[in-house]
C-alpha cells in the first residue's frame, strides 16, 4: 500500500510545485492529442456522414473495415507509421520521424476509425428517423446533414471524448514513432513507461494519477459544454 | 473551408517549436546510457562547447542498429562490438571507435539458492545456476546485454534455449523491465552496471557476482555513412564524435557520477 500513498503524495507535490518538466510533458501530450483529434474529426465526420446517408456498393464492407480497425493495436500502427516516415521509407523526405508530427499521424490513424464508426452509427439512426419527413418537404441534403449534426451533438461530443481518450492514453505507437526523446517527443504515457522501466514505480503511478486527472478535467469541461448548449436550446 | 482556416493556423503555431529545433544530431543509443542520466550530463556540456544539440533515442542495441540501418540515426552509441563491426562492414557505419566501458553484474535474490556468491568465475556462476535451475530472467531482445549473456552461456556449452519458458525466461524487454520481473520473481539476471545502479525497485535483489574479465562491457561509437544515408547530418555528428573522443569529452565521461559512483570509464584510443 505504501507505494500508492507515495504515488499520491508525489503526484500532489508535482502538481503543487508546477514542476516545469512535468508541465512540458503534459502540454505536449495535450497538443499532440488535440491536434490528432482535430484532424481525425475533420476527416472522420464527413466520412461517417457519407457512410450513413449515401447508399453505395461495398458500403457494408467499408463500415465493417472501420469497425474492426477500432481494435487495431497501437504498436502495429506505430510500426507502420515508422516504416513510412523513416528516412529510408516512402515519406522519409519529410523528416518527421521522432517529431510530434509523426506522433500525430499515428494517433490520427488510431482515432479515425473510432470517429467514423461511431458517427456512422449515430447518423444512420437519425437518418432512418428523418428520411421520410425530409423527402416530403424536399429538404436539401446539406440542410439535412446540418440537422443531423445539430440533433446528435451530445452523441458527437461523446465520440470526441472517446477519440481523445484513445489518443492521450496510448503509448505503443507514440513511443515507436516519437522515440520518447526528452524535451522533444516525451509525453505522459511514454514517461510512465520510462519511469516504470527505471523501477521508479511511485513516480510512474503519480504520473498516471495526473493523466487520469487531466482526462477528468477534459470530461468535466465537455459535460459543462453539453449542459450549457442544451440549456441554450431549451430556453 | 474558411471556418477551418484559423484552427489550422493554430495547429501550426502549436507545433512549430519542433520544426525550429529540427536541425539536430540524431543519436540512437542504449537505455543503459540514457536512463542513467549520462546524456543529461554530457549533452549540455557538448552543446555549450559547440552549439550543437543532440536528440537521443534510447532502445536496445539490436533495435538501435536496425533503426540506424534504416538511416534513422546520425550516430550510434551501443555496446555489442561484433554487431557494430558488422554494421561498419555493411557500409552503413563509417568506422567503429571504442568510447568507454563498465561491466556487467549478475544479480539475484539475497538468499542466493544457486550459491552464485561462492563462484570464482562467471562460468562457474552460470554453471551452478544451470544446475540448480532457479528462475533466470533473460532480456531476450537482441540487445547488447542479451548478446553478452548468450555468449556467456555458449562459453560453458549450455543449450540455454532448451530451457526457455521453464526456469529460463525471456522477457523480450529492456533492462529495467527485466529487472522489475526479476525482483518480482526472486530470480537471477545479468544487468549492465549503470542500469543496476540507477534502478529503484530492487526489492530482494543483490549483486551476487562481479569482476570477471568476461563481464567487460565496452561501448562503441559509430558514425552513419552519408554515402548510404544522404540525409545524415554528417558534419554535426562528426563534431559530436570528435568531441566524445577528445580529452575534454573523455574527461566529462569520467566526471559523470551517480550518488558518488562513476558509471562509465573512458577508453577512447587516441
Amino acid at each position: 500500500m505504501s507505494v500508492f500513498l507515495e504515488a499520491f503524495s508525489t503526484a500532489f507535490k508535482l502538481i503543487v510545485s508546477l514542476d516545469t518538466s512535468l508541465l512540458e510533458i503534459v502540454w505536449l501530450s495535450i497538443k499532440v492529442s488535440i491536434s490528432s483529434l482535430f484532424i481525425a474529426s475533420v476527416l472522420g465526420f464527413p466520412i461517417g456522414a457519407l457512410l450513413a446517408i449515401r447508399p453505395f456498393r461495398g458500403r457494408a464492407l467499408v463500415i465493417t473495415i472501420f469497425n474492426s480497425m477500432m481494435g487495431m493495436p497501437p504498436v502495429v500502427v506505430g510500426l507502420v507509421v515508422y516504416l513510412v516516415v523513416s528516412r529510408s521509407g516512402p515519406l522519409g523526405w519529410l523528416e518527421i520521424l521522432y517529431t510530434p508530427y509523426a506522433m500525430i499521424i499515428a494517433q490520427v490513424i488510431l482515432i479515425l476509425p473510432i470517429i467514423v464508426a461511431l458517427s456512422t452509427q449515430i447518423l444512420e439512426e437519425l437518418h432512418k428517423e428523418y428520411e421520410e419527413i425530409f423527402k416530403i418537404f424536399s429538404v436539401p441534403p446539406r440542410t439535412a446533414v446540418f440537422t443531423y449534426i445539430f440533433d446528435s451533438k451530445d452523441a458527437l461530443l461523446t465520440i470526441f471524448l472517446a477519440g481523445f481518450g484513445r489518443a492521450i492514453s496510448e503509448v505503443g505507437a507514440v513511443i515507436i514513432v516519437g522515440g520518447n526523446i526528452d524535451h522533444v517527443t516525451r509525453v505522459m504515457t511514454t514517461t510512465i513507461a520510462l519511469e516504470t522501466s527505471k523501477g521508479n514505480l511511485p513516480l510512474a503511478l503519480a504520473l498516471g494519477i495526473i493523466l487520469l486527472g487531466l482526462s477528468l478535467i477534459v470530461n468535466l469541461v465537455a459535460t459543462k459544454i453539453k449542459s450549457t448548449a442544451n440549456g441554450g436550446t431549451n430556453g | 473551408m474558411n471556418r477551418f482556416k484559423y484552427p489550422i493556423y493554430l495547429l501550426f503555431i502549436f507545433l512549430t517549436p519542433s520544426l525550429i529545433f529540427g536541425g539536430e544530431v540524431l543519436l540512437q543509443s542504449t537505455t543503459s546510457t540514457n536512463n542513467s542520466g549520462f546524456y543529461n550530463h554530457i549533452l549540455p556540456i557538448f552543446k555549450n562547447d559547440t552549439g550543437i544539440s543532440v536528440k537521443v533515442v534510447a532502445v536496445g542495441t539490436g533495435q538501435a542498429i536496425r533503426n540506424a540501418e534504416n538511416c534513422d540515426a546520425d550516430i550510434l552509441i551501443v555496446h555489442a562490438k561484433k554487431a557494430e563491426e558488422e554494421f561498419v562492414a555493411n557500409g552503413v557505419g563509417i568506422k567503429r571507435h571504442d568510447l568507454m566501458y563498465n561491466d556487467f553484474v549478475v544479480v539475484g535474490p539475497d538468499t542466493d539458492p544457486a550459491q552464485v556468491r561462492q563462484s570464482k568465475t562467471i562460468s562457474e556462476a552460470l554453471t551452478s545456476i544451470s544446475r540448480v535451475q532457479p528462475s533466470f530472467i533473460s532480456r531476450g531482445d537482441n540487445s547488447g546485454t542479451h548478446k553478452k549473456e548468450l555468449e556467456l552461456w555458449g562459453k560453458i556449452s549450455i543449450p540455454i534455449k532448451d530451457y526457455s519458458g521453464k526456469w529460463y525466461k525471456e522477457t523480450g524487454s529492456g533492462m529495467g523491465t527485466t529487472l522489475n520481473i526479476a525482483a518480482e520473481l526472486d530470480a537471477y539476471t545479468i544487468s549492465d552496471r549503470a542500469t543496476w545502479l540507477t534502478f529503484k525497485n530492487k526489492k530482494a535483489l543483490k549483486i551476487l557476482f562481479e569482476g570477471d574479465p568476461l563481464l567487460f562491457n565496452q561501448y562503441g561509437a559509430v558514425l552513419v555513412n552519408p554515402d548510404q544515408c544522404p540525409k545524415t547530418r554528417a558534419k554535426e555528428a562528426k563534431a559530436f564524435l570528435n568531441w566524445l573522443l577528445s580529452d575534454n569529452g573523455q574527461l566529462e565521461i569520467k566526471n559523470y557520477k551517480m550518488n558518488g559512483v562513476q558509471l562509465f570509464y573512458p577508453n577512447a584510443m587516441r
